[in-house]
């Protein structure tokens, strides 16, 4: 389980969290929504250790994260998948998948993982050997998420995962993310500015305004809540 | 015509120097965005510890290895004592922080060896090489300095594209915060880069010294000629480092045979304005990404 405790994050004189708390279960998707300048990628980029706390507390099954270097946050089995698609562009996108299981896989488990991720999504088959740079942003998404699920991690960190994709494309994503989940052991938290969507697959709901939560409640509750939906997420 | 061969053949074991110092410049800046100033000058360094070394009866191809292994050192602890605590700070401070280097490292050479010119053994004979009755501007020496060239850029070429340290390098490189996200100790790695830089540098000064006026500022001039090999093959790929070196020393040797040997440096930086204005990014720079 993820508890993150009165969370506080300052650049300089602007606060981008203030005492923010929630847990995220396993095996249940907690969607993390809000305005654009909320705290929403602060918030993941805090709990992954790129960025550090100005107080408070994050720990993930009992042991703090606060303090820990980015790498060894990674190699808990925390996958933290950044906004804007974060491909290796030099790198292929076979290079991008092994270069995920490095740390957690033995040398001969490598491309057997390979080969279920790339089955998994069969549209970066045919693109395995060329360079993450000639992918288009759906097919970019479909590796981000294949090289955090390839690690086989324990909480997995998505940053707006739909951004800039066709909404096709992001009710696959999101189909699949629902899937990747269900009945399993991995602790998920969504940040999405697409919140219908998200809603939609999640079982918690955190809505943060200005860097404080301001609903912590489920994902069910958010949606049948016409006010709340109306107020923060303007729908 | 035979000329022209003499002055090609110079210019192809001149231009593999200037390809080592070459990939060592683009090591270090793919990792870093940094121009290391004084890598020409490490190279120096190294290799009059070597000079020290061969003259306390050291074998020459002991002191060689050792001479690599001390460039791999200044390299890593350049990185980890002097480069390391400047990320996030301004982009002027490395830069004044190697060319401080630069001056450390020639003033130190000066003050212990003196700044006077002098000889350093070859490993092999400078007698140009003969082909039936006629006698090349190539000799056994020039064909080592080939040989041990391609012998580092193959090395280089299996360690980054067949080897999972190499990927881990080439990651650190290109994107920093996602391979740290993906657990890859991004600082080790830079390091290493350094430290393997160094060698390249290292092995630069080992075999341009036979050939050049061995004081400490006998690597000034090739680090100019170096860089300009860098720009021409894209600043970030070994293989643009391998071809911009030949390319820089065929150029060079042209100029200096037929033109004379003073305007050297001038056909080096009028080669660097042409490849500035005609591919300014380079001959083997990346592809754009493509717009989706």
């Amino acid at each position: 389980m993820l508890e993150v405790r009165e969370l506080s994050v300052s650049f300089g004189a602007v606060r981008a969290l203030r005492s923010v708390s929630f847990e995220a279960e396993p095996g249940a998707i907690t969607a993390v929504l809000g305005a654009n300048g909320a705290g929403k990628t602060t918030l993941l980029r805090t709990i992954s250790g790129l960025v550090k706390p100005t107080a408070g507390s994050v720990s993930f099954d009992g042991g703090s994260l606060v303090g820990r270097s980015v790498e060894s946050i990674a190699r808990l089995g925390v996958a933290h998948v950044p906004e804007g698609r974060g491909v290796i562009e030099e790198l292929t996108v076979e290079e991008n998948l092994r270069l995920a299981t490095l740390w957690c896989l033995k040398r001969g488990e490598r491309q057997a993982a390979i080969e279920e991720i790339l089955e998994m999504f069969p549209r970066l088959q045919g693109f395995r050997r060329r360079h993450a740079s000639t992918l288009s942003g759906g097919e970019r998404q479909m590796l981000v998420l294949g090289r955090a699920l390839i690690s086989k991690p324990r909480l997995m960190l998505l940053d707006e995962p739909s951004l800039g994709l066709a909404p096709l494309i992001t009710a696959q994503l999101m189909a699949m993310l629902q899937e990747q989940t269900d009945g399993k052991d991995i602790t998920v938290v969504l940040v999405e500015q697409n919140a219908r969507s998200a809603l939609s697959v999640s079982h918690h709901a955190v809505i943060l305004n200005l860097g404080q939560v301001v609903v912590s409640d489920s994902a069910a509750h958010v949606s049948a809540d016409d006010d709340l939906r109306h107020h923060y997420l303007g729908f | 015509m035979t000329l022209f061969w003499d002055y090609t053949l110079d210019g192809i074991a001149n231009g593999m120097i200037y390809a080592t110092l070459a990939l060592a410049l683009v090591l270090i800046f793919r990792a870093t965005r940094i121009i290391p100033f004084a890598q020409g000058a490490a190279g120096m360094l190294t290799t009059f510890i070597a000079f020290s070394l061969i003259s306390r009866g050291w074998g020459y191809w002991w002191v060689f290895v050792v001479a690599l292994l001390i460039g791999f050192a200044i390299g890593a602890v350049t990185q980890r004592v002097l480069i390391r605590p400047l990320a996030g700070k301004s982009e002027l401070n490395p830069v004044i922080v190697t060319i401080g280097l630069l001056v450390v490292f020639e003033g130190l050479a000066g003050a212990i060896y003196g700044n006077a010119s002098r000889g350093f053994p070859a490993a092999f004979s400078q007698r140009g090489l003969r082909i039936g009755n006629t006698t090349i501007a190539f000799s056994s020496f020039d064909v080592f300095i080939v040989v041990a060239v391609l012998v580092l850029m193959t090395a280089m070429l299996i360690l980054f594209r067949f080897t999972t340290l190499g990927l881990r390098m080439r990651a650190s490189a290109f994107s920093r915060e996602i391979a740290r996200l993906l657990g890859v100790r991004v600082g080790l790695l830079l390091t290493l880069g350094w430290g393997l830089a160094g060698i390249a540098g290292s092995l630069a000064g080992l075999l341009a010294a036979p050939t050049s006026s061995f004081s400490p500022y006998y690597m000034d001039l090739i680090f100019v000629y170096s860089f300009t090999a860098a720009v021409i093959g894209g600043l970030e790929s070994p293989v643009g480092a391998l071809v911009g070196g030949v390319i820089s020393g065929l150029c060079i040797s042209y100029v200096g045979g037929y033109l004379g040997s003073g305007l050297e440096p001038l056909g080096a930086l009028a080669l660097l304005m042409v490849a500035l204005m005609a591919r300014p990014e380079g001959i083997f720079a990346r592809p754009p990404a493509r717009r989706v």
